[in-house]
């Protein structure tokens, strides 16, 4: 028989064929499918990580948000900081030589000693000296051409007209960080065009702010253009409380003693600002193309914005003119041990670059980090049960599927509480007598808050005792610091007094059994909230469920934001649920909650409960002056006394912040105070590498048996056509 | 033809007005100028001054619908309602409330849309008409009864499900593509590839099911018992007579939507991560941001008043018998 010839093209073919397929799937299969990223950036030491919102503002005279400060406080620095790894909370120098000297005068001008009284003290000195050297990033707010002159400060309509991005601008220059920009800086701060959120607050305390500020307005409604054109030379414009006293050195003069103002000078409100970049960004038509100050930020920081698309992505990229930073030397005892100091005297920051991720929705967040495309995640309740497990002993610990992953898990008490507040101005819940007090304990007792965080949220809380969390001068933990109102001590811990107590409470406040003893009418009492969806409804039913174990009936008023916001304001909500975050960590921003003078009705501030008691007015005006000493505490100790007794609060609890992250991610200690923590941490591209390949092979077959499948069930479909093609016209 | 599309450009005019009435109606009824001044200015150490301040920048401080301290065409024109809508009918969408230019944004959001919505547009209906003549021509049979069984199981199902169970299977048991994301170029054909395959399925049911009851109608009409009778094989009545007949409704469903393309999916872009326009509206209700939200909603309309004057034209190309006038 005789052999079919085949040419030597044809039979190398089908090997050729093989070999080219080997190739492509090899190829494919040394990198993994579903990386988001480019691959070639695999090796990179870049850090990945995610945002659910875009934030508002990233001008440091507007932004107060967390989701803002993630970006800016990278960017932005401060005369000071947060030490990063040692607690209690202390501030450091960061662009500062050195912590602020204090000078304390008084109405004569003569100085006097720190601890004099308040009412002595009519003036306090801030002097701050700054690191000389320190650069702006690379800016074209600061270049220049060969004759010195600013080569973006006058632009022409149409050269704005071409632009869209920072970027349009090409040409970058840097300068010298001086003690003028931060008093640029405060200076904007005054100016009512910006809208700072401080404003208000600096007035009671910077000599001639709040006129400055007028003053400001004043000749910009005047001279200068409208709807955000125009710029305000503030350098022409002194401000009388603050001054630089030479090139690095500058003094804030405040009218009065108020020790809490270091902790304002952490934060990136008083970050330096270049002249050069509010004159770039003045001109007119920036506004109308996109090009602000709040969308592209200038700063001295480790770390620059290098792309800013928050419906995507934001890139946070290495400053190269950044003046360097070593990482601490020394940090609380474990931290050693923690690994924590292995960094110790390197200089910062580690990473070359940030990528943040728009991520709106949780379970793809979720999934990604466990693909190991995000080095960290927080952990929402839909994955809680997957990621986190309670032993016998109510400890949070990690499950097997996440150890096996090397997932490491750190938990938090943040510096926040969130509470359900009694409007003290409503003639039944609120006011101080014997009765509203009595009614108040006993609704305390019975809100069961243990039960609240089991169920709402994942064990992720501790029950409060008071105003003040664990970390902040003036918390006490138990036994000592339990609220005896409303727990008993066992065993040296808190337990909730039993319904028994509410319920007898409750009789003695003149409703017994939920009944008004004079007209035998049921207690009805209103919950005012915002609930938008399904989860609110169980939350809702739980709450209105406390309150029947008195027999008391709960109507829940919901409504939505704006209207929740304006009853508030009103005052004519009785009972809600509120919350605070700390601004620095001293009780005096917690007892402000409290105190009379910050009445929401009143005086629009931050006390949402309207809570007003003299004695309490008056301990919480000498205590917020003083330094934390036994002193303080004892003064801490009468304030919280009166405030547990008055229960203006059930006190609710303070939030759990639970994180999850990787073993390529390195020297992550929970710090609620510091934002800007981006500089610390250190990533290793290779183990990332490593496990995102094991972690995620292409896996292939379910798609050729799907195509088998549908071969296979064609089969009867193309007889079928076949014989009808066949048979004859019906 | 010409005077009709002017007529109904004309026609357009008053909707416009009427709609932009209603959303700026339903906004402020819901949000007044003070809350969306706190809502910008945060919610921690808002001043009343700084909330005046805010409203008198932005142009909220004047009356919303009629001024009854101003004198003659001022009362009307010296409002809120007046500032705010003249410039949308020259497509002027301005600033938003925040201080970005809407028109550079919604160019910018509406290519990430386009690049799901046309895929997605153009293969279902190829897959659709497919399925559906293939049904057709297995009609009263079992997989005729199957099909529909499956296709009413699919047009059951909610599209989240789609979404969540495509990532799941797709991204997270088999590694094939990104769970979600997006890049530029054709960096982003590996983020596509889901949100098209979770698209074009999601709509088999209700689509093909369409289809299907149009071609069915079809097939039982004289002229295809003509074509029968000829001796035309079922494939060539299938493809040369009936499915063009039944294009005319075909076209009216596809041409009406082509505008609103650009408009996106919100739930869709939301999971996957795209930044597209889908979640501009909603993004912008949330902030209380009327600006956006009334450009969005004008532009919407006008996208979807477009479609059904193309809608009509193309009538006219494809039907003979049809004549505008």
């Amino acid at each position: 028989m005789r052999k079919a010839y085949r040419s030597p093209i044809r039979r190398l073919v089908a090997p050729m064929a093989l070999v080219l397929v080997m190739l492509l799937t090899a190829g494919c299969l040394s990198k993994p499918w579903n990386n988001p990223y480019p691959a070639r950036d695999s090796d990179k030491n870049i850090l990945y990580s995610s945002f659910e919102e875009r934030p508002k503002h990233l001008d440091p005279v507007r932004s107060y948000s967390s989701n803002e400060y993630a970006f800016i406080a990278q960017i932005y620095e401060p005369p000071f900081q947060y030490d990063f790894l040692r607690r209690p909370y202390r501030l450091a120098p960061l662009s500062a030589t050195r912590l602020p000297k204090v000078t304390y005068y008084d109405a004569k001008g003569k100085p006097v000693d720190a601890e004099a009284a308040s009412g002595d003290i009519t003036m306090a000195v801030y002097e701050i000296e700054i690191r000389p050297g320190i650069h702006y990033q690379p800016h074209p707010a600061f270049a220049k051409d060969e004759n010195g002159a600013f080569l973006y400060h006058d632009l022409s309509t149409e050269e704005i007209e071409a632009a869209n991005r920072l970027a349009d601008f090409p040409r970058t220059g840097t300068r010298e960080l001086v003690a003028a920009d931060f008093v640029y800086q405060i200076k904007r701060l005054a100016f009512p065009h910006l809208h700072s959120p401080i404003r208000g607050l600096m007035a009671d305390y910077i000599i001639g702010f709040d006129a400055y500020g007028k003053r400001l307005q004043k000749v910009f409604d005047t001279h200068k253009g409208k709807n955000g054109t125009g710029w305000l030379d503030l350098r022409q414009y002194p401000l009388e409380g603050v001054e630089a006293i030479g090139r690095y050195r500058f003094r804030i003069r405040l009218k009065q003693k108020y020790p809490q103002f270091a902790y304002w000078l952490a934060m990136p409100f008083f970050a330096p600002m270049p002249w050069e970049a509010d004159r770039f960004y003045a001109q007119p038509g920036m506004a109308e193309h996109n090009i602000t100050l709040d969308w592209y930020p200038v700063g001295t920081g480790p770390f620059m914005l290098t792309e800013n698309n928050p419906n995507l992505r934001m890139v946070l990229s290495r400053n190269p003119n950044f003046h360097g930073e070593s990482y601490p030397e020394q940090g609380d005892p474990g931290d050693a041990e923690a690994g924590l100091l292995r960094d110790a005297g390197k200089p910062m920051p580690f990473i070359d670059k940030a990528i943040y991720s728009l991520e709106k929705e949780s379970i793809p967040y979720w999934n990604k980090f466990l693909q190991g495309y995000y080095d960290s995640s927080g952990i929402s309740s839909d994955s809680f049960d997957q990621a986190v497990q309670f032993s016998a002993q109510g400890e949070a610990q990690l499950t097997d599927a996440m150890r096996k992953k090397g997932i490491k898990l750190l938990t938090a008490v943040s510096t926040s509480i969130s509470y359900m507040g009694f409007n003290m101005r409503d003639p039944v819940i609120g006011g101080l007598s014997e009765s509203a007090r009595l009614l108040r304990q006993a609704i305390s007792i019975a809100v069961d808050y243990e039960e609240y965080i089991s169920i709402f949220a994942n064990g992720r809380g501790v029950p409060a005792q008071g105003p003040i969390p664990p970390g902040i001068f003036g918390y006490r933990p138990p036994p000592r610091g339990v609220n005896h109102y409303v727990y008993e001590v066992v065993n040296g811990k808190p337990h909730r007094k039993p319904i028994e107590e509410a319920r007898r409470l409750l009789a003695k406040a003149g409703y017994p059994g939920g009944r008004k003893a004079d007209t035998g009418e049921p207690l009805i009492l209103y919950f005012d909230v915002t609930a938008s969806g399904p989860d609110d409804k169980a939350r809702l039913n739980w709450v209105r469920k406390q309150f029947a174990r008195l027999g008391i009936q709960l109507v829940l008023r919901t409504t939505d934001y704006n209207r929740f916001q304006e009853k508030m304001r009103k005052g004519t909500a009785q009972i809600f649920w509120w919350g605070w975050n700390a601004d620095y960590p001293d009780p005096e921003n917690f007892f402000f909650l409290l105190y009379g003078p910050n009445g929401k009705v009143a005086h629009g501030g931050e006390n949402a409960a309207n809570y007003a008691n003299p004695e309490f007015d008056r301990l919480f005006e000498r205590m917020k002056n003083m330094r934390n000493s036994p002193e303080r505490q004892k003064v801490i100790d009468e304030m919280m006394e009166i405030v547990r007794r008055d229960a203006p609060w059930v006190w609710g609890m303070f939030p759990k912040a639970f994180s999850l992250h990787h073993a390529w991610y390195h020297n992550v200690k929970p710090n609620l105070m510091a934002n800007n923590t981006l500089k610390y941490r250190r990533v290793d591209p290779q183990l990332r590498k490593q496990k995102r390949l094991a972690w995620n092979p292409p896996v292939l077959w379910p798609i050729g048996l799907l195509l088998a499948l549908l071969m296979v069930s064609a089969i009867p479909a193309v007889v079928t056509w076949r014989r009808r093609e066949r048979s004859a016209a019906r | 033809m010409m005077a009709y599309i002017i007529r109904r450009v004309l026609y357009a005019i008053p909707i416009l007005i009427g709609v932009n009435i209603l959303t700026f109606v339903l906004f402020f009824v819901i949000n007044s100028p003070d809350d969306m001044a706190r809502m910008h200015l945060g919610v921690k150490r808002v001043t009343p001054e700084a909330i005046e301040s805010w409203k008198r920048e932005h142009g909220y401080d004047k009356p919303l619908l009629y001024n009854d301290r101003a004198a003659g065409a001022a009362r009307f024109t010296d409002t809120i309602f007046f500032q705010k809508s003249l410039k949308l009918f020259q497509f002027d969408f301005g600033l938003s409330d925040s201080g970005r230019d809407i028109g550079y944004d919604i160019s910018q959001r509406m290519w990430p849309s386009l690049a799901i919505a046309v895929p997605v547009l153009f293969i279902g209906l190829l897959v659709n008409i497919s399925y559906a003549l293939l049904i057709a021509f297995f009609r009263a049979t079992y997989i005729d009864f199957w099909s529909v069984v499956l296709l009413v199981m699919m047009m059951s199902i909610s599209s989240l499900f789609y979404i969540i169970g495509g990532q799941y299977l797709v991204s997270k048991v088999l590694h094939l593509v990104p769970i979600s994301g997006y890049d530029t170029g054709l960096a982003a054909i590996k983020f596509l590839i889901l949100p098209v395959i979770i698209g074009v399925v999601g709509g088999i049911g209700a689509g093909t099911r369409w289809y299907r009851t149009l071609f069915l109608e079809e097939i039982n009409k004289d002229y295809v018992r003509t074509a029968r009778a000829k001796g035309l094989s079922e494939r060539l009545v299938l493809f040369r007579h009936v499915l063009k007949n039944a294009l005319i409704p075909i076209l009216t469903g596809v041409v009406v939507v082509l505008p609103l393309l650009f408009m996106g999916s919100l739930i869709t872009e939301s999971f996957f991560g795209i930044p597209g326009l889908g979640s501009y509206t909603i993004d912008a209700i949330n902030r209380q941001d009327f600006a956006i939200v009334r450009a969005m909603v004008f532009l919407g309309s006008v996208l979807y008043i477009l479609g059904l004057i193309l809608t009509d034209i193309s009538y006219t190309l494809v039907d003979p018998r049809v004549r505008l006038s």
